[in-house]
């Protein structure tokens, strides 16, 4: 525990030192096989920099980003899918980790919204639609006579 | 001494704000007019003083007077003086200060130039106008004050944080908030409106080059600090979600939907109610993106100097301004009458259809800015909504937007014919369809995502085309003709087109680039090359430089194509002194519209590199289609019929006078 506060400690005098951030991967990191290395990026990119100020595994040069950049890689050679990799990596850090949070109960709102707002801002202009429609009735026989008499005076 | 001058401007600026914001108030309350009047001399009063303020730190960082507080943490005497200048607002209570200055500045604008509003109007307008200012003049005096001495006062200052010593961040800001502090007219116009009780086309033509200004300021704030992330941060990312981005893009949205929407209510006298509200709400989220930036609520790649002890301040204005312009906005909205009456499918049902998907993904933006921060509130959990989420929800609800663009210019008002534009249209169609399906077959990392992407963005542009095309009439009429009638074409309609087509532009850049770009990783020795796209590139020799106010480590490459040298690119690591702070400075070599972006990292072993590399095809099309849509804003401006604040006076009134015959 004491290791890993240090750990962490360290991380974020190193990140605040290094503010001006550069891409993190390293070449030793990557992994032979193209396809895993594909598929390594893609998790990292989904998975916060716990130490930095709002940027994935995969911008940060952070030490702690680093470990976590191998550990991904680790479970991937060990054959985990990408799902287990995540499950995993929420499991040993919490949700924070999760760029893109879980779909639950506390973040139904948040996944909610677009549906939510798209769907009441097409009921409200199609309501009003359809009132406009009702409103613009045809002309009555008497208008139309009405009319008629106006437009020929116009000539 | 000119420091205690500018602070006493800043000190008499309040006052004159205070005048502005209460002697037009109660003048158009009580009809008397010379009470009115005042508030034209005041806004330009207050604009002069605070320009002078602004003046006076501006000064005091060209001499680098480190017995100002500010002075002394943000600058250095060693630093160029273009960074000196630029540093007076690369900090906190400068940038507030520049924040005040742009408000004071279009006040005053409104005062020189909006001779012909009904001048109750008028007045109303500066008196909210007055009122912003006189909020942010206090938050400046009582909690950021800029000329703060110290004494004694120190030998060297403390340097600017050196990601700023740039020049994107020279113009970013300033643009940026020409755009942000900008809607406040509109927002200044809609409370006047509604203070006024009437909301009528002529009122949306007086607000549409406003906030047409605004936009394409905004725009351009953005896109720059878009670019400047691009190429400072090193790693070549252009867009990232991050909150400070999402507080810019959030009225960029929202102002977007309001410019559109304002059409529909001066041509056709409809979408009354929803307008007003979009002109608050736009303004609002300004308001709140200047919150969440200078509250330090957020800490972020760009939450620089913050300080959280002023967060409360400006979430009382923002609490005061936007509670009390939507209160006023309920109180009043029922009494506006609803205007003409279209189709669903027309060029207002159309504009509709834009202002539901922009406000959808405003607010899908938003939410996904604030939730993390609602819920570590309530629940004191921490969750993160980042980019995955961002990509997951706006690309979604923006795809139909784009697709639906070229269609809205070709519809007729009040009842348009959606098989008749479709035919029109199919030659657009057509060939973007031929032209993406030639690229994904061509290039052959091309999916077919980037495909349908590449596809879209060209839609748009070809569109855009095809609209100005058939209002010339070309095809139809003889060559000759059909160039005289493009020519005599209003101007707002090339500003249509070039804005349309801008946002193709930059579709297809984004596409391009996150669907086709190369990277390479690696350790590399010096003349070592590495392969990338249909480039060479070869690692010469590493070597010291000292810069005025840092030293750096520059690494020298040479780019080959087809065994031919086409250039050499430099990219460094570099040390500011003062603050002991790194940075990287990325070697870029355009070529085309595509970019090679070379960023070094670390050494390994002796003399061995961090190496990374990008091909970015078609990446500067991104900013490019930002300049386009500026240049559309600036030309529909232009138009006679908008130009700012002249809304002839006959026109104008025949529209007043043909609403109240209706």
């Amino acid at each position: 525990m004491r290791e890993r506060l240090l750990s962490l400690l360290v991380a974020l005098v190193l990140s605040l030192a290094a503010a001006a951030p550069a891409v993190a991967v390293q070449p030793d990191e990557i992994l032979a096989d193209p396809e895993l290395e594909t598929r390594a990026r893609e998790l990292s990119s989904q998975l916060r920099c716990m130490v930095c100020q709002n940027q994935s595994i995969d911008d940060s040069e952070a030490e702690l980003a680093r470990d976590l950049r191998l550990l991904v890689r680790d479970r991937i050679e060990a054959g985990d899918t990408d799902q287990e990799v995540i499950d995993y990596v929420v499991s040993r850090y919490g949700e924070f980790v999760l760029l893109k949070p879980q779909l639950s109960a506390r973040n139904a709102l948040l996944w909610a919204t677009p549906l939510l707002l798209l769907l009441c801002g097409g009921l409200l202009a199609f309501m009003a639609f359809r009132r406009h429609a009702h409103a613009a009735t045809p002309l009555s026989v008497e208008e139309e006579a009405v009319l008629e008499k106006i437009l020929k005076e116009g000539d | 001494m000119s420091v205690e001058l500018g602070h006493f401007a800043l000190v008499l600026a309040l006052a004159l704000a205070l005048v502005q914001s209460f002697a037009p108030l109660v003048g158009a309350r009580l009809g008397h007019s010379a009470l009115m009047r005042m508030g034209e001399p005041a806004a330009i009063t207050v604009f002069g003083l605070t320009a002078a303020a602004f003046a006076a730190l501006t000064f005091a960082y060209v001499q680098s007077d480190f017995s100002v507080l500010n002075v002394w943490e943000n600058s250095h005497s060693a630093k160029p003086l273009l960074f000196k200048i630029t540093g007076t607002w690369g900090n906190h209570e400068g940038s507030m200060l520049l924040w005040v200055l742009i408000l004071a500045l279009f006040g005053a604008l409104v005062a020189a130039f909006g001779r012909n509003l009904p001048p109750t109007l008028r007045a109303n307008v500066l008196a909210v106008q007055g009122l912003i200012a006189t909020a942010f003049l206090l938050f400046i005096l009582l909690t950021s004050n800029p000329f703060t001495r110290l004494v004694p006062p120190p030998i060297e200052g403390r340097d600017l944080n050196p990601i700023l010593q740039d020049i994107g961040l020279a113009i970013h800001p300033p643009l940026l908030y020409l755009g942000y502090v900008g809607f406040s007219i509109s927002f200044s116009f809609a409370v006047a409106a509604l203070i006024d009780g009437r909301v009528d086309a002529a009122w949306a033509r007086w607000v549409r080059p406003w906030t047409l200004a605004a936009w394409a300021f905004l725009t351009g704030g953005i896109a720059m600090g878009s670019y400047w992330a691009y190429y400072e941060l090193g790693w070549g990312g252009f867009w990232f979600w991050d909150p400070v981005e999402n507080a810019s893009f959030l009225p960029w949205l929202s102002g977007t939907a309001l410019l559109h929407s304002a059409i529909v209510m001066e041509k056709r006298s409809a979408l009354k109610i929803w307008t007003v509200l979009l002109a608050i709400l736009t303004f609002s989220l300004s308001l709140l993106g200047t919150f969440l930036v200078r509250s330090g609520v957020l800490t972020s790649v760009h939450a620089f100097a913050t300080d959280p002890s002023r967060g409360v301040f400006i979430l009382a204005i923002l609490v005061f301004f936007i509670g009390g312009a939507l209160a006023l906005f309920a109180l009043r909205a029922a009494a506006l009458t609803p205007g003409g009456l279209f189709h669903p499918i027309s060029r207002e049902g159309a504009l509709v259809l834009n202002n539901l998907l922009l406000t959808t993904a405003a607010a899908t933006v938003l939410v996904g800015t604030l939730y993390p921060l609602l819920v570590e509130a309530l629940t004191g959990e921490k969750i993160s909504v980042g980019a995955p989420f961002f990509n997951l929800t706006f690309i979604p609800l923006f795809l139909p937007l784009l697709a639906a663009v070229p269609f809205g210019p070709l519809l007729a008002w009040k009842r348009g014919d959606l098989l008749a534009a479709t035919q029109r249209l199919q030659v657009a169609f057509a060939l973007s369809a031929i032209c993406s399906l030639a690229g994904y077959l061509l290039i052959d990392r091309a999916s077919a995502l980037s495909a349908i992407g590449m596809a879209l963005g060209l839609w748009l542009v070809l569109g855009a085309v095809t609209d100005l095309a058939l209002k010339a009439g070309i095809g139809k009429v003889a060559p000759r003709m059909a160039l005289r009638r493009l020519v005599g074409l209003p101007l707002s309609m090339f500003g249509t087109a070039l804005a349309h087509a801008g946002l193709g532009l930059t579709v297809l850049g984004i596409v391009c680039v996150t669907t086709l770009e190369v990277e390479r990783i690696l350790v590399m020795r010096p003349g070592e090359t590495v392969e990338i796209a249909d480039y060479h590139l070869r690692f010469d020799n590493m070597g010291p430089f000292t810069g005025p106010n840092y030293t750096e480590d520059r690494a020298a490459f040479t780019l080959f194509s087809g065994g031919v040298v086409r250039g050499e690119i430099i990219s460094s690591k570099r040390l500011y002194t003062a603050r002991g702070m790194p940075t990287t400075e990325a070697g870029i070599r355009t070529i085309g519209l595509s970019q090679l972006y070379v960023s070094i990292g670390d050494n390994v072993s002796d003399d061995g590199l961090v190496v990374r590399v990008w091909w970015k095809p078609m990446v500067t099309l991104i900013w490019l289609g930002a300049v386009v849509m500026m240049v559309g804003g600036a030309v529909s401006l232009m138009d006679r019929r908008l130009r700012v604040g002249v809304p002839a006076p006959r026109r104008a009134a025949t529209a007043t006078a043909g609403k109240s015959a209706r």
